[in-house]
């Protein structure tokens, strides 16, 4: 699987990002800087967690406009994959390539802690690692994590199956529906704010969010 | 000229900072403070003399960059 990790002034999650990716495919991803206009021959775009521009404005929203994006909206156009995680995941919504907002956690606290996620379909190459149903342990570590849309979006986004994972325990952050990750309308983007790629290892305290990068590398593989 | 544009998070949205705000207005004694909304207030210095441009680029700026239309609405003023 050859990856590519789009590093902007603020990221600070990108090296966690390369170890999970490196440790499913034995191959280290290309590191991007968000002034390039172009992108290396590639799989998969990761939008690593940070800080991208210290939040200004709104999380996500300066980064949404670097150069470096109009190459990755362009890579998803023409069928690449796109992984957004926590700060990632603003991003994304920030570039109206996924659906939403990511609005200040309900109890206006930052939130660092485990949480449960539930998997809500399993036929996607990002969580063909588990079972629809699953649950698992994930790392949180954001302040606007409050997945927001009009309830006739949240409506649109069940019924075409595109809430990927949800908070099985509880609802930290406030979030519509318990939603803390969704997908693209053609499933190729996907968008998360807790960090499956802080549990990969046992020496990191479990290997929960594994089975994303697995599921990646099995997919490309084939 | 100078332009203001202001940011407001959509009716219906919830806003956690607003009602930060509003219980510790209620801490301070002011009782009858209802519900309380924040939002952004942004200046622009425009290289523009002519008020309707000036209003009519905040307003692109608005919608591009300034506001999430998602969750947010603005207004505009030319002030000076």
């Amino acid at each position: 699987m050859k990856a590519g990790i789009v590093v902007f002034p603020g990221t600070n999650r990108e090296r966690d990002m390369a170890i999970a990716l490196k440790g499913a495919s034995g191959r280290a991803p290309a590191m991007l800087w968000h002034r390039e206009t172009a992108l290396p021959d590639l799989d998969l775009v990761v939008l690593p967690g940070g800080f991208s521009h210290g939040d200004y404005l709104r999380s996500g929203a300066m980064a949404a406009h670097a150069p470096i994006m109009r190459a990755v909206r362009d890579f998803a156009a023409r069928g690449g994959y796109v992984l957004g995680v926590c700060n990632g995941f603003q991003i994304l919504t920030e570039a109206q390539m996924l659906p939403g907002a990511l609005l200040r956690n309900a109890g206006m606290r930052f939130l660092s802690h485990d949480c449960r996620l539930r998997v809500e379909r399993a036929d996607t190459v990002f969580t063909r690692g588990w079972s629809q149903g699953d649950q698992f342990r994930a790392p949180m570590a954001h302040g606007d994590g409050n997945y927001a849309a009009d309830p006739d979006t949240l409506d649109r986004l069940e019924g075409e199956g595109r809430v990927a994972f949800r908070y099985a325990d509880g609802n930290p952050n406030g979030s519509a529906r318990a939603i803390a990750g969704v997908f693209s309308d053609d499933l190729r983007i996907c968008g998360l704010m807790p960090h499956p790629e802080d549990l990969v290892d046992p020496l990191m305290g479990g290997i929960d969010g594994k089975p994303l990068f697995d599921g990646l590398v099995e997919a490309f593989v084939q | 000229m100078r332009v203001r544009v202001s940011v407001m998070l959509k009716d219906g949205v919830l806003d956690p900072p607003g009602k930060a705000i509003g219980h510790a207005l209620h801490t301070l004694g002011f009782a009858n403070v209802g519900e309380v909304r924040a939002g952004r207030v942004i200046e622009l210095e425009l290289d523009e003399t002519d008020a309707a441009k000036a209003k009519a680029q905040a307003d692109e700026m608005g919608r591009q960059l300034l506001a999430n239309l998602v969750i947010e609405s603005f207004t505009t003023e030319v002030l000076a």
